[in-house]
């Protein structure tokens, strides 16, 4: 199997349909091991345990940073190669970040209930988060808005490849700013040393999720490839013979 | 029935169209509106559906319905064809027969008539310019208004088309409707009457009978 | 009664399938408000005072932003002169539009305004003030702008203008909408005095944005 194999549409749909039900197979294994593990991982002496929020909080808060490279890359092929794979990938990708980035918004919402007595806080981690799941949404909103899917994957990768580009810009202004307003009382997710008995989990929780978002990811590029291929149907047959 | 207009004068955009313009159509006839470009053919068909007010003169329908407006009276099929590209088909056509007055039931045997049955449940995104103009005049058949005002309606249609279009005017003739048809060709009708656009004609008629 | 159900039926049609256009116009909502607080900082407090006043300006600029499409897709595709010969009043078919309008762009920005509410730290009572009195007062956003849509329907960049036609006579609408979500949470005015007159604005607007945008219309027909 080489790459050039699975850049025919055709051939990436016969490959991952063998493919799939693995990677799914391994997801629910991950999990299942994951989230035994964060079962009996410690509370925290100070959170109590609220901290679990945390194995899903934070590997939410990765997979939605890298749905974005994902995205990127795709971004790339689809500038530079004019691939219509490319096309799709970043398609498929841009939901399915989106729904991580909003998990981690929820979750972190709902860990900062007890902890800061307010379900949101203009804490800069939060905010950036929030900046960047603003982006996912524009970038869906420009799919949705353009017919031509061509078009549209050119548009978004644009769009793409300065998002990538300004996401770490405002996370540093949204960092100055936040600093500039609220001296250093800020609670640190994580701290500066994690404990193996919590990192463990939380490597195991970041593996599961990355497994889900490659099955999810797999999963909705072949459903885009289906679509693509319903549409040229219907405008074949719009252009065929015409009925009585 | 019998539609006519006296005295019609027409201004757009302060450019005088045309002035003094007459002309009478009764029930089962056709009048070809001819003439230059920028003559004022698509402005009098718009005056007649009521989508242009007319500086001078009078519109008048003999025998019409008294309680609709001339405007409710007519079918415009004017250059654009009124489609929704998200829509399918059938949802397009029967928007427009519920819109207009006509009841669903017709709008299938429309459909078939412009040879479009085939295609009912596609997005109109999907069409050709030909076929969406097929669309637009499948609205005539759906929904019955006795007079029809057809704004170059070969344009973009294909001969098999034009001849549809010429039986379903044939027919709505036969059934004592009244047409108004801008053109610069033939539109496949025998013995129509001729209403000429232009500086000198309208000068023409403006003299005194 | 059918055209008029038709036409209704239709408007919605179009809105869940074009793009999803509501969900635009919650998107400009959740960007303005998240924009606020990078400008006024990010004090819970200061951001609870003000925050049924950034939510109103919120909703109130993005139920602008697709006004513009209310009457001008009609208009360009020629579906507009059809309308006019359908035997309906012309006042009815807009207002039938504007409904369906409102309903696909003005309905989901007060759904979601109780959750942007907890992005600036409002109470639940303060954030269910705000979305009663935005779904009192939505609809009247929606019936001016119908009018500022009828107005500019002809121009190609009617967007810009169509903004600064309305926004002045949306003034009222915004100063009774804030004053009642403040009353609900802070008085000392009852809340009913306010939110009794934002209503009236709103039953006003149902009645004179559509006759008014008729007329505009049919002047428009040179």
């Amino acid at each position: 199997m080489s790459l050039i194999d699975l850049a025919n549409p055709s051939r990436f749909l016969a490959l991952t349909a063998r493919a799939l039900p693995w990677l799914a197979a391994a997801t629910v294994l991950a999990f299942a091991i994951g989230i035994t593990e964060v079962y009996f991982a410690p509370d925290d002496y100070q959170q109590g345990a609220t901290v679990k929020i945390m194995f899903i909080h934070v590997p939410a808060a990765w997979l939605g940073v890298f749905a974005w490279i994902v995205m990127s890359a795709a971004a790339l092929g689809t500038l530079v190669w004019r691939h219509p794979l490319a096309d799709v990938a970043a398609k498929a990708a841009a939901p399915i970040g989106a729904a991580f980035t909003l998990m981690c918004l929820v979750t972190g919402s709902l860990w900062g209930r007890p902890m800061w007595g307010t379900y949101w806080v203009w804490d800069a981690r939060l905010t950036s988060v929030l900046v960047l799941f603003l982006m996912y949404l524009g970038v869906i909103a420009l799919w949705r808005t353009m017919d031509d899917p061509a078009q549209a994957a050119r548009a978004a990768a644009v769009l793409t490849l300065v998002g990538a580009i300004n996401i770490p810009i405002i996370k540093f202004s949204v960092d100055w700013w936040n600093t500039l307003h609220q001296p250093a009382s800020v609670l640190r997710l994580g701290g500066s040393t994690i404990h193996p008995a919590i990192l463990v989990p939380l490597i195991v929780m970041a593996v599961a999720f990355t497994l889900l978002f490659v099955t999810l990811h797999v999963a909705a590029m072949r459903n885009e490839i289906m679509r693509r291929r319903v549409r040229t149907l219907m405008m074949l047959q719009a252009g065929a013979r015409m009925g009585p | 029935m019998r539609l006519r207009g006296s005295d019609l004068t027409c201004v757009r955009g302060g450019r005088e169209v045309f002035r003094g313009l007459a002309f009478t159509v009764e029930a089962g006839e056709a009048l070809v509106v001819t003439g230059p470009n920028g003559a004022g053919k698509s402005s009098l068909l718009r005056m007649v559906a009521g989508l242009v007010r007319p500086q001078q003169g009078q519109l008048e329908l003999e025998d019409g319905d008294p309680e609709l407006s001339i405007s409710e009276h007519v079918h415009y099929l004017g250059h654009q064809d009124a489609l929704k590209p998200s829509l399918s088909v059938r949802e397009n056509l029967g928007f427009w027969a519920a819109l207009l007055g006509g009841g669903g039931e017709k709008s299938e045997v429309a459909l078939a008539a412009v040879g479009l049955a085939g295609l009912a449940p596609l997005p109109a995104i999907y069409l050709s310019a030909g076929q969406r103009r097929r669309l637009a005049v499948a609205r005539l058949m759906a929904v019955e208004r006795p007079i029809w005002l057809l704004d170059e309606p070969t344009s973009t249609l294909d001969a098999a088309a034009q001849t549809i279009l010429a039986d379903l005017m044939r027919a709505h003739l036969a059934g004592r409707g009244l047409i108004l048809v801008a053109s610069h060709g033939p539109i496949g009708l025998d013995g129509v009457k001729e209403l000429r656009l232009g500086q000198q004609q309208s000068k023409q008629r403006t003299q005194p009978p | 009664m059918t055209a008029l159900c038709a036409l209704f039926i239709r408007d919605l049609r179009l809105a869940v399938r074009v793009g999803g256009g509501a969900l635009i116009g919650v998107l400009f909502f959740l960007v303005v408000v998240t924009l606020m607080p990078f400008a006024i900082g990010p004090d819970l407090g200061l951001l609870a005072r003000m925050g049924p006043a950034i939510l109103w300006l919120g909703a109130l600029l993005a139920s602008l932003l697709a006004l513009d499409r209310l009457l001008a897709t009609d208009h360009e595709d020629g579906s507009l002169d059809l309308i006019l010969t359908a035997r309906v009043p012309l006042e009815l078919a807009v207002a039938v539009k504007a409904l369906a309008h409102w309903l696909t762009t003005g309905l989901p920005l007060v759904v979601s305004s109780p959750l942007l509410g907890l992005l600036l730290n409002l109470e639940a009572k303060a954030s269910g003030a705000v979305a009663l009195t935005l779904l009192a007062g939505t609809p009247a956003l929606t019936f001016i702008g119908l009018i500022g849509a009828a107005l500019t329907v002809a121009l190609r960049r009617g967007g810009l203008l169509l903004a600064i036609l309305v926004l002045p006579l949306t003034i009222p609408v915004l100063i009774f909408g804030v004053a009642a979500s403040n009353a609900a949470i802070a008085g000392p005015v009852p809340f009913g005095a306010p939110f009794g007159i934002l209503c009236a604005l709103t039953l006003i607007s149902l009645v004179i944005g559509p006759i008014a945008a008729a007329v505009a219309l049919r002047q428009g027909l040179e």
